[in-house]
């Protein structure tokens, strides 16, 4: 089974406080953490575990900058067989139909029985998958935590519906999956794994290698458009204890106590 | 004036929340909207929520095929670019439904898409701003969406306050013009999520542990705490993906609604799918040593602090009592 794993590079939610820049109209991006995509590990675990049962290879894609490679080889390090960068100033500022339509170009020069997407990103869209796949015409499931092939022309797919129930579905080959956290446990990568693919050479294509007109994607042909970012105001905030840590755990304890929480 | 559609969402014959959030929501794209309400289902039960729906709505259009006898994606995608104008502006509820349906829905219909939205602040020049977040909620964005061509929006469940409508309105039915609805991808089974050891939604006082617990190891801190507290030990999500606690422990839309007293928020950034799990107003309790996490934005009374050493301190002065 050959399969293609569209994954990203973003800022690392865990690793990082959030700042704006001084002009208030994007993040303070110099001292950002980046990683892959939280939910693409999962999808690339997914795909290679595929791969060890019934044979086939495993590409990782990425749409980005030079810097993107990073995520790539760590993919790679994982046990992905191949990646390829799509990279080309005509694809900034893309919206979601943008990255899909980049990604379209790719898709439909190889021949891949299964593209894995992660759920979602650090825009928390979760739009390229559906997007993909209504554009290539093919069957699509998203927060996918099963995978069960059948045979050679049909899956069987789990979905996380809410309640944490599971939906399950029969869908014809090929399609695209948007793989939820959790569907299994993606492997360690060591400093080791990932010089061992330090070398292998990954192609870069541009819009002109992937045939795709530069005014559909980037931020010529975007309808959705960020202006700026804001540190949200959701509610009033709670109120903060401060002082000592015993001055925090006898206030703590009355409030507690007040509000039922303690006999 | 703008036309706007709403795709309402139900189940068992009744329509879910998000039917009385949608109209907050339009008057925020345009006071003046005329909305119209689309149902997709079959049989008796699409007939009562369509009826019902009459209350809120001008114009409600039915859908009704047995092939939509449960929300299939891919066969709803069909039945609403048949009945559908290619330039109408449709909002959907950002759930497990919603985001499974409309990316695709916003391809086949050649129009804009915007997920997940918590606000609308109107239309200028054709184009629609609204707000999003992202990052895990740590930051949100003003958007611009170009509508001039049709839209696809999914709103965030929630986020806009109900309100009761008096339309005394009307069903339209469409099904007739639903087309093909053959589908490659055939909808099989519900598979029922198992109870687990404990029922965490039976409990008063809930410790709820998250990513600031780091290790398995240390879920035991936690578990002397509830202990000490008479509570049970609950989770977010990233605690239950890396196996540390069983899926009947986790709150959230995708895990167990929870309506306690109080909930302790222990290390739990406070994403919205997680919040989205509690119900009932409880008082909350936020320690987190990241002082910008969003729980405490939401919570009751906030701590900022490392989990590992203030669970101890606290269980001992509990105990000690």
């Amino acid at each position: 089974m050959e399969i293609l794993v569209c994954v990203k590079r973003v800022p690392d939610t865990a690793e990082n406080e959030f700042q704006l820049n001084s002009a208030g109209n994007d993040l303070d991006r110099d001292d950002l953490v980046y990683s892959v995509n939280e939910w693409d590990n999962y999808a690339v675990e997914e795909a290679i575990q595929i791969v060890d049962n019934v044979g086939g290879n495993v590409t990782v894609v990425t749409v980005g900058d030079s810097e993107s490679e990073e995520v790539l080889r760590r993919e790679m390090a994982m046990g992905a067989n191949s990646g390829i960068l799509l990279s080309d100033d005509a694809f900034e500022g893309s919206d979601g139909k943008g990255i899909a339509t980049i990604l379209k170009g790719e898709v439909q020069k190889g021949k891949y029985d299964l593209i894995l997407t992660g759920a979602q990103a650090d825009a928390a869209a979760g739009q390229v998958g559906g997007m993909l796949a209504a554009m290539l015409d093919l069957p699509y499931a998203s927060l996918v935590n099963k995978i069960e092939i059948v045979n050679d022309t049909k899956i069987k797919v789990g979905r996380e519906i809410e309640g944490g129930n599971q939906e399950l579905n029969e869908i014809e080959l090929p399609c695209v999956l948007s793989i939820q956290t959790g569907i299994n446990e993606p492997r360690y990568v060591g400093i080791r794994g990932i010089r061992k693919v330090a070398q292998v050479e990954i192609p870069v294509k541009n819009a002109a290698a992937l045939g795709i007109d530069p005014s559909s994607v980037g931020e010529a042909g975007a309808k959705v458009n960020r202006v700026d970012y804001f540190v949200p105001v959701l509610g009033e905030g709670a109120e903060m204890l401060e002082g000592s840590t015993d001055e925090i755990i006898a206030q703590l304890i009355e409030r507690i106590k007040s509000k039922g929480g303690l006999a | 004036m703008t036309q706007i559609f709403v795709y309402v969402t139900h189940k068992a014959g009744v329509a879910d929340d998000i039917a009385s959030e949608y109209i907050a929501a339009t008057k925020k794209i345009d006071s003046a909207a005329t909305v119209t309400a689309v149902v997709t289902g079959s049989g008796s039960d699409l007939d009562k929520v369509a009826e019902s729906l009459t209350s809120k709505y001008g114009e409600v259009i039915k859908i009704s095929n047995e092939a939509l006898a449960y929300p299939n994606a891919e066969v709803i995608r069909k039945a609403l670019c048949n009945v559908l104008d290619k330039s109408a502006i449709l909002l959907a509820p950002h759930d497990t439904l919603g985001m499974d349906l409309c990316p695709g829905l916003s391809i086949k219909m050649d129009s804009a898409f915007a997920a997940d939205v918590v606000d609308f602040e109107g239309v200028d020049g054709g184009k629609l701003k609204l707000i999003r977040q992202e990052l895990g909620g740590a930051v949100s964005t003003h958007v611009t969406c170009d509508i001039s061509n049709g839209a696809v929006i999914t709103i965030r469940p929630g986020a806009f306050a109900p309100v009761d409508g008096a339309a005394g309105g009307k069903v339209t039915d469409k099904s007739a013009q639903a087309g093909d609805l053959s589908a490659k991808r055939r909808f099989l089974e519900v598979l029922q999520a198992e109870m687990g050891d404990v029922d965490i939604t039976k409990s008063d006082v809930l410790v709820s542990v998250g990513r600031g617990i780091q290790e398995q190891e240390n879920i035991a801190i936690a578990e002397e705490l509830a202990e000490a507290m008479g509570a049970v030990v609950s989770c977010s999500r990233p605690i239950v993906d890396a196996k540390w606690l069983e899926k009947s422990r986790q709150v959230g839309t995708s895990g167990k609604t929870v309506k306690p007293k109080v909930y302790m928020a222990m290390g739990i950034s406070g994403s919205f799918q997680h919040m989205g799990g509690i119900k009932g107003n409880p008082y909350i309790v936020a320690v987190n040593k990241n002082p910008k996490a969003p729980i405490f934005q939401v919570a009751d009374l906030g701590i900022v602090t490392d989990i590992l050493e203030f669970m101890p301190a606290l269980t001992e002065a509990i105990k000690s009592l």
